[in-house]
């Protein structure tokens, strides 16, 4: 059966090479889809993935052909994966949470196509998970904010109570706590992933309260502009967002997937590629900090230190002591977190003030 | 000046009624045809990826099954809400709710498996969508309140509360703590009719099998013919003894019934779990294939096909040609409008003047609220 | 007082679109049509309004393109729904749907793309009146747009005769027709002003409000507008109270979430959704209030006989 269907998909592609070792089959093209959740232009998580997905396009030339849909309803989007595995894509980046179980479903049915499923948990033979451990530069962004904010509290601009945000709430404020104890973060969830609208009222808000730094786990550069407009300062999200606030951002967390599809790609064509459960840091490329600017040049240094720090594996964002945000111990002096207990974190560190959903 | 005058026909037109439809599908086409030459796309082969090619293999029919069950079922359901001038715009969000409410059963108490659960699930789920239907039919029968106006409102609400469940009390507790609920058991999931060849399950039998139902009651029963005298003309319905609240009752509740019918499909079908966004819109696409289908619940049918042809060939068109998804969007639009604007004829006859018309004195006439 | 004020420019900055297309619907609907399309309207008044200004450099073109698109747009109604008579209900949802689709297909290269801002109006020795200065002084245009529009509207309906055929135009259509006057003449002219404001209202959204286009940046707004138009029983100053306060609803479940109420955030986004509801029963239940003033013939098609 397994021959067949190798057959079929040779036959499909025409140009793949099924050998006596079928996995370890090396081919001269291959063609790589991807599955985005938003619009390509939307500035922020879509575009970075679509940014990369056009990396990968110049670093193979003619070796690799790329396809893409956007927009794609998580809701039907199991549809949509099946299309593009049957259209010939010899590996499919499902580029969102909500396209696991789908993609795994997919999986499932066609075995002899590679699937990545980015920032969930489940995989298979032939689906592998990958994702970027934002959380590293949450905490530097916690200490730039520390350092030149005189108000003492930073506004977070928030879309879903999921885990991915919940580590990134806490590593701020580990990181702003680290400068300054007595740091405070206020928190404002639009339940959206991008909607510059109710983005910027959430901003708007914040600043009317008095935070003078804002930071965001939402895509749009709506905070920015609206940041911008009072003289405030801002970090960027998904891609460095300078050019919305020349004056105004700080840093960005910078999405640069490329260099990691880059490689998943080189595994496809050496017929190398193995089913893995990815989750990197700073320290691998996955995410990148844009340049500190438009802050003191000592808090700058600060900035890139921590970031060496990091890299180096001399800094550990979670490593106790951490109290839990009720004040019991949740990390003892010398512990670190496990990656389990931080892919599915829902609570909050001692110092939030914010209580998240049951 | 050139003006457009209409000209009253002494009988509405039997062949254009049945033609209104296949001008707009058309003009939609060549409006297609144009916008594809327009993006520097041979309109030929967009027009067969679009609207062909997605029926040329087994597997992608099973989808078009899948994506038109929802819309014929919400269509025909609001299509007796319009019959009797009853504005409800909501479908999705008694979609939503009515989904929400069938779940129950495989989320809620995961060990209760038996061959009971999934009749159950389709109570509840119509249930559900017929409750929800029912806020803004009392709100508009008890105080005269927008029914417009508050089932959309309704929408919007029905949304946030099915993403505080799957993010909160109803999210997998094995999950990670992401946002979605248990994937339901076999016996909460819709039978898959030919599994061989694709994914389509009995949904879109039981929505065909609504639709012919709810035809056989608007034209065969005393009830359809209450609910077209009380739509064309409420003071005539009254003197024939016919309660206008009884009917915002009975059409909202049967349209949210049959949208929560179609939200238990989707998600013990295709999906097998919720999650945040359980529907691509289908709520309000439904509107459209409600009009295409002349608001008749067998043209509802044949509507919900193409309306879910056009998901597909969008998403084909995206692939193979780098054609906006938008296009999708704009299509669907552009045929509401031409339905309607074809519909003119078949109560007018159009006239092209050169110069205006004197003014005559003579007795206006007023068209009823529905205009067709 | 500080925060107050802020506050209350934030409440003013969410209600100006909301004002400004409401107070146009309220004239179409006066005039006897019933124009559900507003959200498609608004979305093409913004994504218009924001490629010419970021085309041109020049903030007020944009508001120019923003109004001529929403025109443009209603314009499309009125030949469906005034000419060939079509059923205004669907007609209007029909226009909101391409209106969507159309926009975001136009504004698909330009999502995300920085735009211009007009300047706001700075008087000096006004502005700096405290507090009262900050809040009325030195605001973008739309505010003073959107105020002037209201005491235009209310100018016109009330106190001009072409104002009073209007409305006639709306409680009787027949009557109206009998007495010469020209019924289709009034709506396409009260629909086009509609089509305008509501234009400029999306202008004010990717301008002012996010200077940027993203897709559906109306978020549902153009359905606000027309609950709004319900909410003040078709008169242009309780519209003006009623946008204030849904910006103060909107605004104040933001205030709320960031003090730290615990409220899961879902039930604080749909609070101005719910309220709008709540209010629209209140609303409705007094039949003495909505009586005197819904246009009779709010959404009947008419065609005059030949």
């Amino acid at each position: 059966m397994k021959k067949t269907l190798l057959a079929l998909l040779a036959a499909g592609t025409a140009l793949s090479l099924p050998t006596a070792t079928p996995v370890l089959a090396q081919q001269d093209t291959a063609e790589a889809c991807f599955v985005y959740v938003g619009s390509r232009t939307d500035g922020g998580w879509s575009q970075a993935h679509d940014m990369a997905r056009m990396e990968v396009e110049e670093h193979f030339g003619d070796a690799v052909t790329t396809t893409f849909v956007e927009n794609v309803a998580e809701a039907t989007s199991e549809g949509t994966i099946e299309r593009l595995a049957r259209s010939g894509c010899d590996i499919v980046f499902t580029t969102s949470f909500g396209f696991m179980d789908p993609t795994l479903a997919v999986a499932e049915r066609f075995p002899d196509v590679k699937f990545e499923h980015a920032t969930g948990y489940k995989t298979a033979d032939n689906m592998s998970a990958y994702n970027s451990r934002f959380y590293e530069g949450r905490f530097i962004q916690g200490q730039i904010a520390a350092s030149i904010s005189e108000t003492g509290t930073a506004g977070y601009i928030a879309s879903f109570p999921i885990p991915e945000v919940v580590q990134g709430i806490n590593a701020f404020l580990l990181g702003a706590q680290s400068i300054d104890p007595e740091f405070s973060v206020r928190v404002v969830w639009v339940n959206s992933w991008y909607d510059p609208g109710a983005e910027a009222d959430a901003a708007r808000v914040l600043m009317d309260q008095g935070v003078d730094v804002i930071t965001q786990h939402t895509d749009s550069t709506a905070p920015m502009q609206e940041a911008a407009s009072r003289g405030i300062k801002a970090f960027g999200q998904a891609l460095d967002q300078i050019e919305a606030g020349p004056e105004t951002q700080l840093t960005a967390i910078i999405d640069s997937w490329g260099p990691y599809y880059i490689r998943r790609l080189e595994a496809v064509l050496d017929g190398t590629w193995e089913s893995e459960n990815i989750w990197d840091g700073l320290e691998s490329g996955i995410l990148t900090m844009a340049p500190y600017t438009n802050m003191p040049d000592d808090v700058a240094a600060l900035a890139a230190e921590t970031e060496e720090a990091i890299k180096a594996g001399d800094l550990v964002v979670f490593s106790g002591p951490i109290n839990r945000q009720d004040g019991t111990e949740w990390l003892a002096e010398g512990d670190v977190a496990d990656d389990e207990t931080l892919l599915g974190m829902n609570f909050y560190v001692e110092g939030v003030d914010d209580q998240l959903p049951e | 000046m050139i003006r457009i005058e209409l000209h009253r026909r002494s009988s509405p037109s039997a062949t254009l009624r049945l033609l209104s439809p296949v001008i707009g599908l058309a003009l939609a086409v060549i409006t297609g045809a144009i916008m594809f030459s327009l993006m520097g796309k041979n309109p030929a082969t967009a027009l067969y990826i679009y609207f062909i090619e997605p029926l040329t293999e087994a597997w992608s029919v099973h989808e078009l099954l899948i994506k038109a069950a929802p819309l014929i079922l919400m269509g025909a359901g609001l299509s007796i809400c319009y019959l009797s001038n009853n504005w409800n715009i909501g479908a999705e969000g008694q979609f939503i709710m009515g989904a929400l409410a069938g779940s129950i059963f495989p989320v809620l108490f995961t060990d209760f498996q038996n061959p009971l659960v999934l009749p159950l699930m389709i109570g509840f789920a119509m249930v559900g969508g017929a409750l929800w239907a029912g806020i803004p039919a009392l709100l508009k029968a008890r105080f005269n309140t927008n029914e417009i106006l508050v089932s959309l409102m309704l929408v919007y609400i029905a949304e946030r509360v099915l993403d505080y469940l799957v993010r909160g009390p109803w999210r997998n507790p094995g999950g990670m703590n992401f946002p979605e609920s248990v994937r339901f058991h076999d016996f909460a999931r819709m039978p898959e009719i030919l599994p061989a060849d694709g994914r389509a399950n009995i949904g879109i039998i039981i929505a065909i099998v609504v639709a012919v139902a709810l035809w056989f009651m608007l034209s065969r029963t005393l009830k359809g013919f209450e609910i077209r005298v009380l739509g064309t003309s409420p003071r005539a319905g009254r003197f024939a003894g016919f309660s206008s609240r009884g009917m915002v009752f009975f059409s909202f509740l049967i349209a949210g019934a049959c949208a929560g019918l179609a939200g238990i499909i989707e998600v013990a079908g295709a999906s097998a779990q919720l999650r945040p966004i359980i529907s691509p819109g289908y709520g309000f696409t439904a509107i459209i294939v409600a009009f295409l289908g002349r608001l008749n619940p067998l043209g509802a049918i044949l509507a919900g096909f193409i309306l879910a042809l056009t998901y597909l060939g969008g998403e084909a068109a995206q692939i193979s040609l780098q054609v906006s998804d938008k296009v999708s969007r704009v299509f669907q639009g552009a045929l509401l409008l031409y339905i309607l604007a074809a519909d003119t004829l078949v109560h007018y006859r159009i006239r092209i003047a050169a110069r205006p018309r004197a003014d005559k004195p003579d007795v206006p006439r007023q068209t009823s609220e529905k205009g067709a | 007082m500080e925060l107050a004020l802020a506050v209350l420019v934030t409440i003013v900055t969410a209600a100006t679109p909301l004002l400004l297309a409401a107070t146009g619907e309220l004239v179409v609907e006066r005039s006897g049509v019933l124009n559900l399309g507003v959200e498609g309207m608004m979305v093409m008044g913004a994504v218009g309004g924001f490629l010419a200004a970021y085309l041109s450099g020049n903030p007020f073109l944009g508001m120019l393109a923003g109004v001529l698109f929403g025109m443009g747009m209603a314009l499309l109604f009125g030949f469906l729904s005034l000419t060939l008579a079509t059923n205004q209900y669907a007609t209007g949802l029909a226009l909101t749907i391409i209106g969507l689709g159309l926009a975001s297909l136009i504004g698909e290269p330009f999502v995300g793309r920085a735009g211009i801002r007009p300047p706001h109006l700075d008087i000096p020795g006004l502005s700096d009146i405290p507090f009262v200065g900050p809040l009325l002084f030195g605001r973008d245009p739309f505010f003073y747009i959107s105020l002037a529009l209201v005491a235009g509207v209310v100018w016109f309906l009330f106190y001009t005769k072409p104002g009073l055929t209007l409305r006639a135009v709306g409680d009787n259509h027949q009557s109206a027709h009998a007495l010469g006057i020209k019924v289709l003449r009034y709506r396409y002219l009260a629909v086009l002003f509609g089509g305008a404001c509501a234009g400029l209202a999306g202008a004010q959204l990717s301008l002012v409000y996010t200077p940027q286009w993203s897709e559906n940046m109306t978020a549902g707004r153009g359905w606000i507008a027309l609950a709004l138009v319900v909410f003040a029983s078709w008169r242009p100053m309780r519209v003006l109270v009623g946008a204030y306060l849904f910006g103060a609803v909107s605004i104040g479940q933001l205030h709320a979430q960031a003090l730290g109420i615990p409220i899961p955030s879902q039930a604080l986004t749909a609070l101005p959704y719910a309220a709008t509801i709540v209010v629209l029963v209140i609303i409705s239940q007094n039949r003495r209030l909505t009586m005197i003033n819904t246009p009779a013939s709010l959404g009947k098609s008419f065609v005059p006989d030949r």
